[in-house]
């Protein structure tokens, strides 16, 4: 044997595996996948309303020189029943909020509105789950923070808790 | 009381193995050795003892004892009986207690049997396995105690998880372990061998056993358990490169390979350092495997294994042992001198040609499953998926097989290429035909199919030509259980092939009494009725599938299982000589409309994947037997007394 270092690979790489399990096993686990979108501008996108009497929603209409909140929900999914209460929060602190609802019926929309209230400016009716894909989100509800400019600034992802709504109002607060 | 003589006889089991490691360790150091007559009883008792602990849990099972805490979380009253029993390792504790029970009963075996090496390497070769089992006995005794007594006892008992509660599945785990634990018989062997200073042609003689033993196990566990993911899981694949899938196969890569070099260095005393490397290289992966699945580290199917904490234990014992060997092996390898000197086109060159090939695949493998946790330290999240694991190891997989269509003809140490033209010339016209014939009928299959399914062809053909020239009755059984084993190969890889070039699928929406399409079958969704088993609920639709004036009769469930309470999707499969008609059918869809959601497959030539893997691993069966039962000394056809 020439190169005697050589016999010390195998070991350095047990060392190296080792450390990514160590490391595997004591860093907190963190599921969520964060869109790639985040950083970029909106997608082109022009939803129709979500039910009657409210107006849709499409990205020219959030590239008004106003940061706002863009809310992905359903009213078939029972968390976004539960992050009602702080949308109504969070647009009692003057945030503007739009809002898609994804692979919903008008009827269902207007029943789940008259249940737990609109905070909403406009809803966009993304029944193929089409704008969805585009923006990178995942599943609902989902909480994206739109700059002035249309820009993804960032994205929550789950239900809204009472902790939550500091967090997107300073984030708001920032995007101006 | 059978619950606390289990544990006695666990805790006398891991004194036996103390003093097996002891004395061990004062033999190898070079002491006066009184204690070494020691060493073979203790491996003995260590394997009873640890048979009737393990038979003591098993009984626990059987009359369902609940006050067991590991019997009331995992067993329920109401279950079948095979159920019960399988329950006995169809967890985490039981299943470790089965792993150090065969891991004990191995070192017993090997203090009983084994003849062949000197002593000294022996009794090294026992300590090893004994300080291996002592890190499991810890395990067991301190963190996963399998006879803990729950106080009051339950009623009726949680449950097995249902997916698991399948007759396969039953006996999938136990299949894995008796393979892990084989390599590490191994392991012991090498390490036994390398502190002797014994690596040679007796060494690998009496490690070759346990290697083809454990790699049959392997096999025949891969097998099932893709066979299992296919119908079980429903989602129609047979191989997902799930993490867990992979802590599978890794080690089987380097068994495969350990298997082959094992033969060059009983053969012709060569390969070494290699030898002894892969030795622990297939260990380090089968417990590498064990802590994937344990830890939940990395995301997978097999989530309902994990424990973090149990996964850190295992991890602390895998980087003992595997340190420790790769220690040992840097200190004293370089002492193994250079074995026997060989030509690149030779029987040994090819066993190289196949041993690069397996390990760069095993290395591809590894990197692509540790990626995302690699990726993660360095603040990436990412996943890799199939069409990495594809487009990487199916390339490396047909060189593999182009290797292996000329590599058994060939002679130990130099041969000449003359000798094989025509057989060469014979196998390229098949694979060019073949390929050119499904090009031009079956475009668009995509290149990989084409190549897999003409080189199986050729490899089918060439698998048999060392039978060529031989007199049949005398040839020895490990040429059959090769020649048998690379045939099981070629049938393999033509059912993969086939799968994934002509696999026809259709996603429905069916109301009873409606058809679908899907090939050339008529599927007809006759009735969807409620249906009820021992411990769960089901929808059943009745399917009525057409060809060719014939039917036939599918019944896939969707089912719902009580305790604990999980769905689970019973793919029904219609099996024909040349492919499986797979249908599955989903809960109805929230519009309740009246219609099911019924997904279709034809899969031509799948069932080849899984007959292959069993032919492969019966191939090794016959070799094993041909090791174990060797006949009347016959003159050696080379000085090393090899076939």
């Amino acid at each position: 044997m020439t190169r005697p270092w050589l016999l010390w690979i195998p070991l350095a790489v047990v060392a190296f595996i080792g450390g990514l399990a160590i490391y595997g096993l004591a860093a907190p686990k963190d599921e969520q996948v964060h869109s790639a979108m985040v950083g970029r501008k909106l997608p082109e996108f022009a939803l129709p309303p979500a039910t009657a009497g409210v107006e849709g929603l499409s990205n020219r209409d959030m590239a008004d020189g106003k940061p706002r909140l863009l809310n992905i929900f359903a009213s078939w999914c029972i968390p976004c029943k539960a992050e009602a209460p702080q949308l109504e929060a969070l647009k009692q602190a003057g945030a503007e909020i739009d809002a898609i609802a994804i692979r919903d019926r008008p009827e269902d929309v207007a029943a789940f509105l008259a249940e737990f209230g609109n905070p909403f400016r406009r809803i966009g009716s993304d029944s193929e789950m089409a704008v969805q894909l585009k923006l990178g989100s995942s599943g609902v509800p989902e909480t994206y923070v739109i700059g002035d400019d249309g820009t993804i600034i960032y994205q929550h992802i789950g239900d809204i808790r009472a902790e939550h709504v500091p967090i997107l109002m300073e984030k708001l607060r920032k995007a101006k | 009381m059978m619950a606390e003589s289990g544990l006695a006889a666990l805790w006398l089991a891991a004194a036996m193995a103390l003093l097996q490691l002891v004395s061990g360790l004062t033999m190898v150091r070079g002491g006066a050795g009184q204690l070494t007559p020691l060493i073979k009883p203790a491996a003995i008792v260590q394997g009873a003892l640890c048979i009737f602990s393990f038979a003591a849990l098993m009984w626990l099972f059987y009359i369902t004892d609940l006050s067991v805490l590991l019997v009331a979380s995992n067993s329920h009253i109401d279950k079948p009986l095979i159920f019960k029993l399988a329950g006995t390792w169809g967890n985490h504790e039981g299943s470790m207690l089965l792993w150090v029970s065969v891991l004990s009963v191995s070192g017993a075996a090997i203090a009983l049997l084994e003849k062949r090496i000197d002593a000294r390497t022996l009794h090294a070769t026992l300590a090893v396995q004994a300080f291996i089992a002592l890190g499991f006995f810890a395990f067991l005794l301190f963190s996963s105690n399998p006879f803990e007594r729950l106080i009051p006892a339950p009623v009726e008992g949680a449950g097995l998880n249902p997916l698991l509660q399948d007759v396969g599945l039953a006996f999938h785990p136990p299949t894995l372990y008796f393979g892990y634990v084989g390599l590490s018989v191994a392991f012991s062997f090498a390490v036994g061998a390398m502190l002797t200073r014994q690596v040679g042609p007796s060494f690998a003689r009496a490690m070759r056993p346990w290697v083809l033993g454990a790699w049959i196990f392997l096999t025949l566990g891969i097998t099932a358990g893709s066979y299992w993911a296919y119908y079980e899981l429903g989602w129609g694949g047979w191989w997902f490169w799930d993490p867990v899938e992979n802590a599978s196969l890794m080690p089987w890569l380097a068994a495969t390979a350990l298997l082959h070099s094992v033969s060059v260095l009983a053969t012709r005393n060569a390969l070494r350092a290699w030898t002894i490397m892969l030795a622990l290289v297939a260990f380090a992966m089968s417990m590498a495997g064990t802590f994937l699945v344990r830890s939940g580290i990395l995301t997978s199917v097999h989530a309902f294994a994990v424990d973090p904490e149990r996964g850190s234990f295992i991890l602390a014992l895998m980087l003992l042992y595997t340190s420790l060997a790769f220690i040992v092996f840097a200190l004293r390898i370089g002492t193994v001198k250079q074995g026997e000197p060989f030509q690149l086109l030779s029987r040994e060159g090819g066993i190289v040609a196949n041993n690069i090939f397996l390990s760069v695949i095993l290395a591809v493998v590894l990197i692509g499953t540790l990626y995302p946790l690699a990726a993660e330290a360095m603040g990436d999240k990412i996943s890799v998926g199939p069409p990495y694991f594809n487009k990487a190891t199916a390339p490396l997989a047909l060189l593999l097989m182009l290797a292996l269509l000329l590599g058994p003809m060939l002679r130990w140490r130099r041969d000449e290429m003359s000798r094989h033209k025509y057989w060469l010339i014979g196998f390229f016209a098949i694979i060019l035909w073949s390929g050119v014939a499904l090009w031009k009928f079956a475009p668009g299959i995509g290149l990989f199919p084409i190549l897999g399914l003409a080189l199986s062809l050729a490899l089918a053909v060439a698998a048999w030509v060392p039978l060529k020239g031989r007199k049949l009755l005398r040839t020895p059984l490990p040429v059959y259980g090769m020649v048998i084993a690379h045939f099981g190969l070629a049938v393999s890889v033509f059912g993969m092939a086939a799968e994934s070039g002509f696999s026809k699928e259709t996603l429905v929406a069916l109301a009873p009494g409606e058809s679908a399409k899907v090939a050339s079958w008529q599927v007809k969704l006759d009735d969807v009725n409620p249906v009820v088993g021992d411990n769960w609920v089901a929808v059943e639709g009745k399917m009525i599938a057409r060809k060719n004036g014939k039917a036939f009769i599918l019944r896939p469930q969707s089912r719902q299982f009580f305790r604990p309470e999980q769905q689970t999707s019973e793919a029904a499969l219609l099996t024909r000589w040349n492919g499986q008609l797979y249908a599955v059918i989903a809960q109805p869809d929230e519009e309740g409309d009246g219609r099911w959601q019924v997904r279709l497959w034809w899969k031509p030539f799948v069932t080849f994947i899984w007959f292959g893997g069993v032919l492969i691993a019966f191939g090794g069966m016959i070799a094993l037997l041909g090791r174990m039962f060797r006949r009347p000394k016959k003159p050696a056809k080379n000085k090393w007394g090899g076939e």
